[in-house]
Parts: structure tokens; C-alpha cells; sequence
């Protein structure tokens, strides 16, 4: 090549990529690097010292609400209320989770069905709940209907020993009496487990082998709790309960479910449903005609239809946007704030914040908390979809 | 000579055709069918008529304070977002000042007048009018509002309100997202891998926040990235944290509509001797755009719908408005009503969007399958 043909430099783009991606990193270091510079100066014309001492010191002020998490006002530290927090935000998240799934299936089978009334109702209730904004939909199921129409504690409604009323619900609180029975049951109950799964393969095998199927889940399901209850009476009842009492104004002992985990729950899975009703009606549709006509001709059943041509196709659609539903769930449950239930960011990024005043630390261990479960769920994501293609052709 | 008439063919039969047919082959097909329809019936029997009775048929419409609703208690008191109206739509400052209302309501009445052609088919000269709805309309809208340039009484950011509130948020956040998304889409889609790296982390790392914490971050934080002596009020930093998030959810939805642009376009770009940014703003991004309109709705419906947790950092917003108004001395208990009308509000547009996006949707997939 001549020296005349040659590319000059400023206009090879090997070298223009790399001159480009230098300034790109040196614009975005200058950036951060002024940025950190301006904050230290601005923490310290404030008198702001951060740093993580706060971390190992007692918090001042209450939490209501801390199911496996003991909480102890004058003892426990804000590492511990960290953790209050994230355990909260997961409680939340699971219940929301498994509710939203079986009412969002629901809703969207109904949407499909080929009665009129039913799937028109179904129609309007996901056009309705996703096109409102959930914040408003938390607080008016919290404020508008439950605080308004629920009694006040002495006037709780009575169901056995539970009891509901605008603080919540109380329920009789399941206690350990003794640590060796108890851990017996629970060995029986694993026993039992392992039985069943045995027997589930058992009768896969039998049913490839002779074609004769059996109702595992529903035999499984009795003998669990059945046999379940029977280990509990022969380990000799190891649990007590403690039921709640009313004292002058509010129970004291037992369980309790608060309110505003209730309205958030409740208004959470409405919500989400709506949306995974939809990922179910467009997954069961992206099943071709042609599959079911195809089971029927091989002359299975309306349900065996459903159950074994339809829905393992429709999974691989109804999945992969589906936890990306329940990733919004989680994130949508730090709307906890406007009702006050005790989740990370009302109880880290605005009680605690308010209170020590470490902006920086807290807000940034908050967004860590969030971008964990983001990740964890972004990598489920991808094996599924990873493990899904293999099956593909 | 004769002409063969043909009789006419008999009348299908009446358990074929008409209401009750109709009614036997979508409502009483099966036992099952039967027995949900009922169901499904005497829920909506249960529910229906006596929200209808309580919204519409002796709902209290007129009057000036409670004392109408608690004379007719069966009834909701739409009196209270009569009276509070103004208020509600265009915030504390317009709703204590009525000469100035007319500011915000010629502002809506532009947007509307900019909007409507925009959607409705076969409109001419389209791309002006979309040009003039992103450039000149915003400028034209903030002095209306602001209300300096016009010679009038100043509203300053800090007192926009409301409806008022919701719809700038909403507004500036899809305007300065929708560049910042162009940008970012292109950037992960680059070769350069530092480029790529960079906004891979930036996207990702607002897409796995959720917006409350973003806000608290904007409204606690940003006042400290900033030397002393710039200062935004929460208005300016709720956009500021809006932006960055809704940018990331913009660019995924871009890039949704980049991937789906075949490689020979690129190649038949790059063959005809166009730079990287001519072929970018030429031939990839005009095809990628209208391909990714659906999924940017999307996004616009669900900032539109978040745009509400402004109200947790205190912002009046329409939700928050309408929650306080309900909370006032005058009109305390009235929440139902309040909550209601403001859903209402947000229901209309995020439907209004949902359904356009659903139509050019399927204008396009027919596009698709025509070539």
C-alpha cells in the first residue's frame, strides 16, 4: 500500500474508537471525581461526619412489626434494623408473589374463557387495575376502605381465636414447647416428604410402563397432611399456641398480621395479577390451534389437553415476563412507605435516615439491597431462558 | 320468457340465530359455563346497582360545602371535587387565584389542539406538528404557567400543582428521556466495549431501583452533588431523578426496536458509503423508533402511573392534592370520592394510551406481514 492510499489516522476507526472510549472514561471520571470532591466539601460545610458508626449503635424508636427477627427497643442495633428491613421487604414479597400468581392464572384463564360474562369481567378488571397508578390504589384500599370500615380493637370482629380490626388481624401464635419433640415431628414430616416423592416417580414409571395414570397430587397432598397431623399427635404435640388477649385498648400476645400489610398485600397482588393475567392469556394464545387439535385427535381428554399439550408450551412463554413481574412486585413494595408498613426503604431510607442523618450510607445501602435482588433475578432469568432454548429446535 | 327466481332460503331457525341463541353459545355452552355465568351474575347483581346508586343516582353534584352531602349521606359528594376542582387539576396557586386560571387551561387546551392530529390517521405535515409538540409547545406551556414572560403574576415551580404537576413531571421526564434513551439504546448496542460496559451499568443500575428510593435519592442527595449556591427546589429534583430513571426504561425499549432492524440494513448502509451517525440517523434509528413505538408507550404509561409517588416526597401532585383537599377540615371523610375522581384522571390517560398502542401495534404487524 502507498503512502497516498493509507488511512489517516483521524480517520482509521480502530484508532477513533479507542480515542473516543479514553475521552468517554475520562469525561465519566472527571464527572464522578467532581462530583465526590463537591459532596465532601458540602458534608463538611454541614458538619455531616459519615461514617459507619452509627451502624453498632442501639436505634431509639420502635418497630412494630418483626416476625423472625427479635426485636428489643433499647437493645438492638441499626445493623439489626437493616435486616428487619430486608427480612420485611422479602415477607412481602413472597406473599405477594404466590398470591399474585395463582389470581393472576386465574383471572387469565377466565379472560380466555369461552363464556361471554366471565371473560368480559376478567377483561375489565385488568383494564382497570393495571391502568391505575398503585400508589393510589394502595391508599385507597388502606384509607378509604379498610381504616374507614373496619372496627376499632374492643369492637374486633371475632372468628374462633382470630380477630380483626383496624390494627390488623390477631392470630393465635405458634410456640415450640419442646425442642427434641419438636425436631422429631419435623423429622417424621421430612420422612413423609421423601415418601411421597418416591411414590410420585413410582408412578410416573407405572404410568409410562402401563398407561394407567394415578391422582399423585391429590394422594400425595392427603397423605401429607394427614400423616402430617398423625406424627404431630405421635411426637406428642410439641407446639403450644399463644392466643392473643384484649387488654383496655389493644391485644396483647399471640400473632399479628398489621393493616398496612395487609392494604399493601392486598392491593400488591390486584395489581401484579392484572399484569401476569395478561403474560397467561398472551402465552396460552401463542399456543397454536393446531396442538389441540392435534391432542384431541390422539384422543385425550379436554383437561389432559390443557394439562399436558397446552400449558408446558404456554409455560415457556408466560415465565420469562413473569418474574419480571415479580421483580416489580418487589420493587412496587417499597410503596410501604405511604401506609407505614416496616419495609427497607420506610424503615432504612426514611425512619432511619431521618433519625441519624447518614444520607450517602443509607440511601446507598438501600439501592445495594435492590440491585442484589435485581441481579439474583436477571440470573434466575437467564438460566430459564438459557435452559428453555435447549429444548428448542 | 320466465327468468328463474330462486325462493328465498328458509330462516335459520330461531335456536340458531338471535339473542337466545346468542345467549346459549357464550353464557350456558357448558354446566361449568352455566354455573360461572351465575356466579359471575349475582356478583355483578351484588356490586353493580348499588355503586351506580351511590355514584351516579343519588349522588350529591351541587351545592358549596358538606352540609348538601350530610343531608344526603346514601349518595357520594361530588360537591367536594366541584367545589376543590380547580385546585385539584391546577394546584394551590391557581385554585386561590381564579383570574389566573385561564393560564393552565389555554396550556391544556395547546396540548390537546397538538395532541389530537398527532393521533388521528392521514393528519398532513405530521412530522411539524410532532416537532413543534416537542420544541416549541414546552417553551410556549412553561410561560403560560410561569407566567413572566407573559407579563403576569409569577407561579414558580415550587407552587405548580395538581393535575398541572402530574402532566409537567410526566411531560419533561418522556422529553429529556427520549434522547437520553436514543443515546443509551445506541451505546449498548455499540462496539466499543467501554462505551457498552457504561451503559450497560447505567441502565441496569436505574432499571433495578424502583423509583421511590431514586426520589429520596434526588430529594436528599442531590442538593450535596452540587457546589453551594445552586440550588433546585423538589420540583426541578424530582424531574432531575425522573429523568435518569425513565431514560433507562426508554433505552430498553429502543433497544428492543434496534435488534429487531435486519443486519443487510446495516451492511447496505455501511456498503453505500454512510458513517456510523449518518447510517444511525438515516436508514437504523427511522425504522427502529416506529418498530419501538409500542414498547416507548408502554413506558409512557408507567411513568405516567409513577409519577404519583411524587406525593411521598411531599410534592402536591394530583394524587396528593386530591388527598389532602379530602383531608381538610371542610371536607374531612370525603377520601372514597377523592381517590375515585383522581383514578378516574389517571385511568383515562393510561387507557387512552394503552389503546393507541395496542392500534399502532397491530398497524404494524400487518406492515410486517404485507412485505
Amino acid at each position: 500500500m502507498s503512502d497516498s492510499t493509507r488511512i489517516p489516522l483521524h480517520r482509521d476507526p480502530k484508532v477513533r474508537a479507542w480515542v473516543f472510549q479514553i475521552l468517554a472514561i475520562l469525561v465519566v471520571c472527571y464527572g464522578f471525581y467532581s462530583i465526590v470532591q463537591t459532596t465532601i466539601d458540602n458534608l463538611a460545610a454541614r458538619n455531616i461526619q459519615t461514617n459507619l458508626n452509627f451502624l453498632t449503635q442501639v436505634a431509639p424508636f420502635n418497630i412494630g412489626f418483626s416476625p423472625f427477627i427479635d426485636f428489643k427497643l433499647g437493645e438492638t442495633t441499626y445493623w439489626m434494623v437493616f435486616f428487619i428491613g430486608i427480612q420485611n421487604t422479602i415477607l412481602i414479597a413472597v406473599l405477594g408473589i404466590i398470591a399474585a400468581t395463582i389470581l393472576g392464572f386465574l383471572i387469565g384463564v377466565v379472560r380466555l374463557s369461552p363464556n361471554w360474562l366471565a371473560s368480559k369481567v376478567a377483561l375489565v378488571y385488568i383494564e382497570i387495575f393495571r391502568n391505575a397508578p398503585l400508589l393510589l390504589q394502595i391508599m385507597f384500599w388502606n384509607f378509604a376502605i379498610f381504616l374507614a370500615s373496619l372496627p376499632a380493637p374492643r369492637q374486633s370482629v371475632e372468628m374462633g381465636a382470630f380477630y380483626l380490626n383496624n390494627r390488623g388481624l390477631h392470630m393465635p401464635k405458634p410456640i415450640i414447647a419442646d425442642d427434641v419433640r419438636f425436631w422429631i415431628w419435623i423429622g417424621l414430616v421430612t420422612l413423609i416428604f421423601v415418601g411421597c416423592l418416591r411414590f410420585a416417580r413410582w408412578a410416573k414409571h407405572r404410568f409410562e410402563d402401563t398407561g394407567k395414570p394415578l391422582p399423585v397430587f391429590w394422594i400425595n397432598i392427603a397423605t401429607l397432611v394427614l400423616m402430617g397431623y398423625l406424627a404431630y399427635r405421635i411426637a406428642g404435640s410439641p407446639l403450644t399456641f399463644d392466643v392473643p388477649v384484649l387488654g383496655r385498648f389493644n391485644f396483647s400476645g399471640g400473632g399479628q398480621i398489621p393493616l398496612p400489610l395487609f392494604s399493601l398485600w392486598f392491593a400488591l397482588v390486584l395489581y401484579t395479577a392484572a399484569f401476569i393475567a395478561e403474560n397467561v392469556r398472551a402465552g396460552i394464545q401463542s399456543v397454536s390451534h393446531g396442538q389441540s387439535e392435534a391432542a384431541s385427535a390422539l384422543g385425550l381428554t379436554r383437561a389432559q389437553t390443557v394439562k399436558l399439550v397446552v400449558i408446558p408450551q404456554a409455560l415457556r412463554v408466560i415465565i420469562p415476563p413473569t418474574i419480571s413481574q415479580y421483580l416489580n412486585l418487589t420493587k412496587n413494595s417499597s410503596l410501604a412507605v405511604a401506609v407505614g408498613y416496616e419495609e427497607i426503604v420506610s424503615l432504612w431510607a426514611g425512619i432511619t435516615l431521618n433519625q441519624t442523618g447518614q444520607a450517602l450510607i443509607i440511601i446507598a445501602m438501600t439501592i445495594f439491597v435492590y440491585e442484589c435482588l435485581s441481579l439474583t433475578t436477571s440470573a434466575i432469568l437467564n438460566w430459564y431462558n438459557r435452559r428453555v432454548q435447549l429444548t428448542e429446535r | 320468457m320466465d327468468t328463474f327466481a330462486p325462493k328465498p332460503s328458509r330462516k335459520p331457525p330461531l335456536s340458531a340465530v338471535g339473542p337466545i341463541a346468542w345467549v346459549r353459545a357464550n353464557l350456558f355452552n357448558s354446566t361449568t359455563s352455566s354455573l360461572m355465568t351465575l356466579v359471575f351474575f349475582y356478583l355483578l347483581w351484588l356490586y353493580i346497582p348499588p355503586f351506580i346508586n351511590w355514584a351516579f343516582l343519588s349522588a350529591n353534584w351541587t351545592g358549596l360545602d358538606r352540609t348538601v352531602c350530610e343531608a344526603n349521606p346514601a349518595g357520594a359528594c361530588w360537591t367536594f371535587i366541584n367545589v376543590r376542582l380547580e385546585q385539584i387539576l391546577f394546584g394551590l396557586y391557581f385554585g386561590a387565584n381564579p383570574d389566573e386560571v385561564w393560564r393552565p387551561i389555554v396550556g391544556f387546551i395547546l396540548f390537546f389542539g397538538l395532541l389530537i392530529p398527532l393521533i388521528v390517521e392521514g393528519t398532513p405535515y405530521k412530522k411539524w406538528i410532532a416537532l413543534s409538540m416537542l420544541t416549541i409547545f414546552p417553551l410556549v406551556f412553561f410561560a403560560l404557567i410561569h407566567g413572566e414572560w407573559i407579563g403576569r403574576p409569577v407561579a414558580n415551580t415550587s407552587q405548580w400543582g395538581g393535575f398541572l404537576l402530574t402532566f409537567v413531571l410526566a411531560f419533561v421526564g418522556i422529553l429529556l428521556a427520549l434522547p437520553l434513551g436514543i443515546l443509551l439504546a445506541l451505546g449498548r448496542r455499540s462496539e466499543m466495549p467501554v462505551i457498552r460496559t457504561m451503559c450497560v451499568l447505567y441502565i441496569e443500575f436505574w432499571r433495578g431501583t424502583p423509583l421511590i428510593t431514586i426520589l429520596f435519592m434526588a430529594s436528599v442527595m442531590l442538593p450535596l452533588f452540587f457546589p453551594a449556591g445552586v440550588e433546585f427546589d423538589k420540583v426541578v429534583r424530582a424531574m432531575i431523578g425522573i429523568t435518569m430513571f425513565q431514560s433507562a426504561y426508554t433505552a430498553e425499549a429502543i433497544r428492543g426496536g434496534l435488534a429487531a432492524i435486519p443486519k443487510g440494513q446495516y451492511e447496505a448502509a455501511a456498503a453505500l458509503g454512510l458513517g456510523y451517525w449518518r447510517r444511525t440517523v438515516f436508514i437504523i434509528l427511522p425504522q427502529a423508533l416506529k418498530i419501538s413505538i409500542p414498547g416507548i408507550v408502554n413506558t409512557f404509561i408507567a411513568l405516567f402511573k409513577d409519577t404519583s409517588l411524587v406525593s411521598i416526597i411531599g410534592l402536591l401532585d394530583l394524587l396528593n392534592m386530591a388527598q389532602s383537599a379530602a383531608r381538610s377540615i371542610e371536607w374531612k371523610g370525603y377520601d372514597i370520592e377523592g381517590y375515585l375522581f383522581t383514578g378516574l384522571i389517571f385511568w383515562m390517560f393510561c387507557y387512552g394510551m394503552s389503546r393507541y398502542s395496542q392500534v399502532i401495534e397491530r398497524k404494524l404487524d400487518t406492515n410486517r406481514r404485507d412485505n
